[in-house]
């Protein structure tokens, strides 16, 4: 067997250990569909009444932001699971073993896009229960899950590298909470970022959150020429911006993360 | 005869904390290596880098000729691990753990299946098997990682602390199994804090000591150093000291010791229980009194005492003080045994 079709195969055997997991443990599963569930409800229903977005209507506006924050939100789940695997010795035992170093990590991140999808896919049903509608084709549509999925797969890496040196899986969730509460409220994903005030607005416009926002409205047809794009690369370009950041974190993260899981032993 | 494990000046700092301090360390070919030390002593630490868990600062190591830095990939290929800390996945079935191990080892799907349902059947966990490992009592993990260990039927094994945390059964169940194990040739690095365990699993018992060997040889060769078998006899009246070393002298393979303050009187023997017997004997007909007695055996303190002059130390009372649920008696006896060091 080539090296690569070995490395896949662990992958593999990896992500299938990670999603009985997602079977076993029904918390998780309420968690990763209830809260996206009560986030769309309660922002529908409670901002919509008093945010008017000019064109489109709250709920339009809103689903895409949603979508973004919560898998955003879900890629620290790939941190928290690997510090939680460091500490109860499970790693040790993985490297113990004459698989592929990256297999882990892979199979990891890989288990973690299928909990997105299944909180995506909760979202959108109830999205489209309170109102929204993809007004595109179904490329479209699939084309912004896509982007939405890549920037959470990217975020996954960033997050494994936090997992591996942290080691303490509470420490993970509070760490990247601090980090990702800013990152996706100082963005377009709950309101348009018209009339932040200045230092904010330009952090929130070249936000990549705010692109990925910005990308997944266009592809579902979330937008209107009452609300008008600002006039800033990133956003006018919301696609390409998307996807360069998604590349700069997998090429930057896959890397480090790889090489601190070769030194990460328990304690 | 070669050797399976061959180490030598192992160097490892964790900042200021020196574990490991030129290790040096061979194992011969399916023979089974004691390594005996109190907590801290850096019998874990050796442990991770023979299994490239963890890369040494200076020195060198190779398991079957594979080089523990550069040729880590392949060494992983020929060892099975059970770590101190039973290292099995909760949320996984006791089947499925095993058979990811398999596919981990690349054995295939078949044969991972088919491995994993031995090994369930060896360990005694077929009815368990189907159950997430959550639900395991402590014996039942431990049996479970021991599994995974062997999965690969690997040329050498690395057992850390294989009973510690048991209870009297699990662990003579655990000897059991461990001695089965290396009825079938295979090379085996054990660690223990029991004198008694590597006494009656090891082949050949290294004591290692803030991060160096300090003594090694069989099992034999180390108590014959720290004195083998002795009997503790405590008199009730400290003036009858001199009279039970008389009636005694010709059972002792040795002198007596006394110690007048404890009114105590301990001889060493060959024999054991017989000794024992005859030796009460002795005294009754003497008409010396005596409230308690007791066969005692050399623990790891005893070796540490003989070879290093001080006790096996804080660390070592430290251990015996956790929480650690079913210690059996043996290790009560290290500890008594310590108080009576640190007292005298
Ligand atoms: N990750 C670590 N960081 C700091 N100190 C450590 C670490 N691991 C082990 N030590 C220290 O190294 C020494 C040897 O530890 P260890 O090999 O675990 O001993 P043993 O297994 O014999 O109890 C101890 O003093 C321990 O506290
Ligand atoms: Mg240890």
């Amino acid at each position: 067997m080539s090296a690569m079709t070995e490395a896949a195969g662990d992958a593999f055997v990896i992500t299938k250990r990670n999603l009985i997991k997602i079977k076993r443990v029904p918390d998780l599963l309420v968690f990763t569909t209830l809260s996206p569930i009560m986030f769309v409800l309660l922002f529908a229903y409670v901002f919509g009444s008093a945010i008017n977005v000019p064109g489109v209507g709250y709920k339009e506006f809103l689903i895409a932001g949603i979508f973004v924050q919560t898998v955003v939100f879900g890629s620290t789940f790939t941190g928290y699971s690997l510090a939680e695997d460091l500490q109860k010795g499970i790693i040790d035992r993985f490297r113990s073993l004459p698989m592929a170093p990256s297999a882990v990590l892979y199979g990891r991140t890989l288990s973690d896009v299928v909990n997105n999808v299944i909180s995506l896919a909760v979202m959108a049903l109830t999205g489209l229960l309170v109102g929204w509608r993809i007004h595109t084709s179904f490329a479209g549509a699939v084309l912004g899950f896509v982007l939405i999925l890549l920037f959470a797969y990217a975020i996954s890496w960033v997050m494994a590298l936090v997992g591996l040196l942290v080691r303490t899986p509470e420490i993970v969730n509070n760490a990247a909470f601090i980090v990702i509460f800013p990152l996706t409220f100082i963005a377009n994903t709950f309101v348009p970022t018209n009339n932040f005030p200045e230092p904010l607005k330009t952090f929130a416009n070249w936000n990549p959150v705010s692109a990925v926002t910005q990308a997944a409205r266009e592809q579902f047809g979330n937008t209107s020429p009452l609300l008008p794009v600002p006039d800033v690369w990133a956003l006018q370009h919301a696609v390409a911006y998307s996807l360069i950041w998604v590349i700069l974190l997998l090429v930057v993260f896959i890397p480090l993360s790889i090489r601190q899981y070769g030194k990460a032993a328990s304690r | 005869m070669t050797n399976a494990i061959e180490a030598e000046g192992l160097i490892k700092k964790y900042g200021d904390v020196v574990a490991l301090d030129g290790l040096d360390l061979e194992v011969a070919e399916g023979t089974v290596m004691g390594l005996l030390g109190p907590n801290g002593a850096g019998k874990t630490t050796t442990v991770r880098i023979l299994t490239t868990l963890l890369v040494p600062d200076a020195g060198r190591a190779t398991v079957v000729g594979h080089d523990v830095v550069s040729d880590a990939r392949a060494l992983r290929r020929v060892i099975g691990l059970s770590g101190q800390n039973a290292a099995v996945d909760e949320h996984l079935t006791g089947f499925e753990n095993l058979d990811m191990v398999g596919r981990l080892y690349h054995l295939g799907r078949t044969r991972s299946r088919e491995r994993a349902h031995e090994l369930l059947e060896r360990f005694d966990l077929v009815e368990a098997g189907g159950r997430p490992a959550k639900g395991y009592s402590g014996g039942m993990r431990r049996r479970l990682d021991l599994a995974a260990a062997l999965v690969a039927e690997p040329p050498v094994l690395f057992l850390d602390e294989p009973t510690t945390g048991l209870d009297p059964r699990g662990r003579l169940g655990m000897w059991d199994v461990i001695a089965d194990l290396v009825r079938g040739g295979t090379t085996l690095l054990l660690t223990t804090q029991y004198l008694e365990e590597a006494d009656r699993l090891a082949d050949k018992i290294a004591v290692i000591d803030h991060g160096t060997v300090i003594a090694q040889g069989t099992a034999d060769e180390l108590k014959a150093q720290v004195g083998g078998e002795r009997i503790e006899f405590t008199l009730t009246d400290a003036g009858q000291i001199g009279a039970a070393c008389a009636a005694l002298a010709s059972l002792g393979s040795g002198a007596a010791r006394t110690d007048a303050s404890a009114r105590r009187v301990t001889l060493p023997v060959d024999g054991g229980a017989a000794v024992l017997v005859a030796a009460i004997r002795e005294l009754d007909a003497a008409g010396i009194a005596v409230q308690d007695v007791g066969l005692r055996r050399p623990t790891l303190d005893d070796v540490f005492l003989s070879l290093t002059g001080h006790a096996a130390e804080i660390e070592a009372e430290q251990a015996d003080d956790e929480p650690d649920t079913g210690q059996q008696d043996s290790s009560q006896q290290d500890s008594s045994q310590q108080k009576e060091v640190a007292s005298r």
